[in-house]
């Protein structure tokens, strides 16, 4: 307990520190990547996607965002048999991410399509098998995590399948295109603004205190959607047939179609992201401050502070402001064969998959989901080239990123353990 | 950061824009053929030059467009075709170019002169094999929309269609290449034997344009079918 009321003041600003570093890396590399999708079909310049991921990250992980982050604060280890060590919690959270972030940081720089949540939940584990002990890791939660690893991208896949399948049948396989393209856009538009409110909302928000009945969350979601639907039609009417494109691209006016609904995916995909991976950064910075702050109480149930919110975000920004900007250029410039209808199926897909894990508190890749929802449309024949070697690099990077994260974070952790004692 | 991020690595570089800007240079190649019997009726030898040039370069670019294009297919690409059967389409196309060079460099290095009874169908038959390839040409330019369509339903059924014509016109290119031999053995006692059988060689080779072109359908149905 003096530890903590010693050294406070140092562990705060530690945890600020690593945990903006950290946010600063999700910006980086992590966000570009849930975001490529839209960039990458047109729909939107780089500049506005660093705009919306700014306000709908944040929104994502204010709203949605906080089961995730209790299941990295307090999901995955057993506390219990150190109620009487808190600096142990301390030093392990600092540990991990401290080692989630260079670890992201040497990945992203070799190219390795790590992900940040494998890398977290790693150092987490890692921390916890050294630091406590191998029955303080609650292995049922962590199973029920990896299982999400192997059937969220598949699930997003199946969805963007799906959907790739109806944008068929009703858009493109009929007399008219680029009328049914009018005509069923705000439909998409809605079902869009429908699925993510009604799993945003379906298990009540709790920190907001909206209590929202199955009835009302179905309600509401539907208002959201038609609101959605009225500015998504307002938009799609203002296309018009470009026929010299059309002569070179049959669909290329129904295409059009599509670009302002990406506008609506991409936003969709910043929320999702923002919910589900703003946590691996801010749930250990959380963890610390609320045992600072109650003077060393380590199973509390305090609630996530707002200031911890805003600096994630503002780490999240950063971090796509500075280096995130090059590598949403990369991606863009390298998915052109994704055309603004197959991005809305591959991005709605992702983010509907990703919201949905964040609402169960299963702290997913969003990265990996994407992927998983690109291959989805190429299944449906829809991409003309998938390169199957990154799924390879992707199996890698799990089996490498889960090790070394933990291995990380136990030396961290006994280094952070060797200097305060 | 790194240009290797796993996004911008998933997409391999589409093998269908390739495919088109390759059959877009074939068909260069496929129609400076009628020009060039043109150009050798008149007696233009310069023009004949000329023109041979043209399609050796061409030929030359889509050969090297092939080979990138072949190169860039490693195994691990997931695509909605089957590779080999996109690998023979390529084939079928490049062998448009590489029979046009062959009769451009007969016409060229032998200093052919055409009888003048042949002068018209030889034209003849020439225009209506470059047809097919406009047709086959007209085909692979459908590839975008047959991507977005998943392969199916009324681009589909539109594709087969035009190989549908596609093949009616290469059995025109049949019936002038006989009638044209025919033609030409009527004349075989007034003419050289070797001419004769160079220019037997010839009907064979502009014939062989449709007939490629036709392939290079056939090989596409194949890739719809998969």
């Amino acid at each position: 307990m003096e530890i903590i009321a010693t050294y406070g003041f140092i562990f705060m600003a530690m945890a600020v520190v690593f945990g903006l570093y950290m946010t600063w890396g999700i910006g980086a590399n992590d966000v570009a990547n849930a975001m490529g999708t839209s960039v990458g079909s047109g729909a939107i310049t780089v500049k506005q996607a660093i705009i919306i991921a700014a306000i709908f990250e944040f929104a994502g992980a204010f709203i949605a965002g906080g089961n995730v982050t209790a299941t990295i604060r307090k999901g995955i280890i057993d506390p219990s048999s150190i109620v009487n060590q808190p600096e142990i919690l301390v030093y392990g959270m600092l540990a991990a991410l401290l080692a989630a972030a260079i670890w992201l940081m040497i990945a992203s720089s070799k190219g390795w399509p790590v992900s940040t949540t494998h890398s977290i939940v790693g150092a987490v584990i890692g921390f916890a098998v050294v630091g406590i002990g191998v029955d303080a890791v609650q292995w049922g939660k962590v199973g029920q995590i990896a299982a999400s690893w192997v059937v969220s991208p598949v699930l997003g896949g199946t969805i963007a399948f799906v959907l790739m399948m109806s944008i068929r049948r009703l858009i493109l396989n009929t007399d008219n295109p680029f009328q049914s393209a009018k005509r069923w856009g705000p439909a998409y538009v809605f079902l869009l603004g429908f699925i993510i409110s009604l799993v945003t909302l379906f298990k009540g928000l709790k920190h907001l205190k909206l209590e929202l009945s199955v009835g009302m969350s179905f309600g509401v979601a539907v208002i959201f959607g038609l609101v959605l639907a009225g500015i998504g039609w307002m938009l799609i009417n203002r296309v018009k047939v470009d026929p010299s494109a059309d002569r070179d691209f049959h669909f290329a006016s129904v295409e059009k179609v599509f670009t302002p609904m990406m506008v609506f995916t991409a936003c969709a995909m910043a929320f999702a992201h923002g919910s589900n991976d703003v946590a691996n950064g801010i749930g250990p910075l959380a963890a610390v401050v609320s045992i600072v702050q109650s003077g060393g109480e380590v199973a509390q149930k305090a609630s996530l502070p707002l200031w911890i919110l805003v600096l994630g975000g503002v780490g999240i920004v950063t971090g796509l402001a500075t280096m995130g900007y090059r590598v949403m250029k990369t991606i863009g410039s390298g998915i052109t064969q994704l055309t603004p209808s197959r991005g809305y199926c591959a991005t709605l897909a992702a983010a509907a998959t990703v919201v949905l894990a964040s609402r169960t508190g299963l702290p997913v890749s969003t990265t990996h989901i994407a992927v998983g929802a690109v291959i989805g449309v190429g299944l449906a024949r829809g991409v003309g080239a998938i390169d199957l070697r990154v799924i390879g690099n992707i199996v890698v990077s799990w089996l490498v990123t889960l090790p070394i994260g933990a291995g990380l974070a136990a030396v961290f952790f006994f280094t952070l353990k060797g200097m305060f004692g | 950061m790194s240009t290797t991020n796993p996004f911008a690595n998933l997409f391999g570089k589409s093998p269908f824009k390739a495919l088109q800007v390759h059959m877009r240079i074939v068909l260069e190649c496929a129609r400076e053929i009628p020009p060039l019997f043109d150009a050798l009726a008149a007696g233009d030898q310069e023009a004949v030059v000329t023109l041979k040039n043209k399609i050796f370069e061409r030929e030359a670019e889509a050969d090297k467009i092939k080979n990138d294009l072949r190169g860039a297919l490693p195994k691990s690409l997931f695509m909605p075709v089957d590779r080999r059967d996109l690998l023979e389409v390529l084939q079928m196309q490049d062998s448009i170019a590489d029979t046009a060079q062959d009769i451009a460099g007969m016409l060229f290095e032998r200093r052919m002169e055409i009888p003048a009874f042949m002068k018209e169908p030889m034209l003849a038959l020439a225009r209506r094999s470059v047809d097919a390839c406009e047709q086959s040409a007209k085909i692979i330019e459908e590839l975008d929309e047959l991507v977005a369509m998943g392969f199916r339903g009324r681009e589909a059924t539109q594709v087969e269609e035009m190989v549908e014509k596609l093949n009616l016109i290469e059995d025109d290119t049949d019936d002038l290449g006989i009638e044209l031999a025919r033609h030409l053995f009527e004349h075989e006692d007034e003419m050289k034997p070797v001419s004769v059988m160079m220019w037997y060689q010839l009907i064979e080779w502009v014939g062989d344009l449709a007939d490629y072109a036709e392939k290079v359908g056939d090989r596409l149905r194949l890739l719809i079918a998969r």
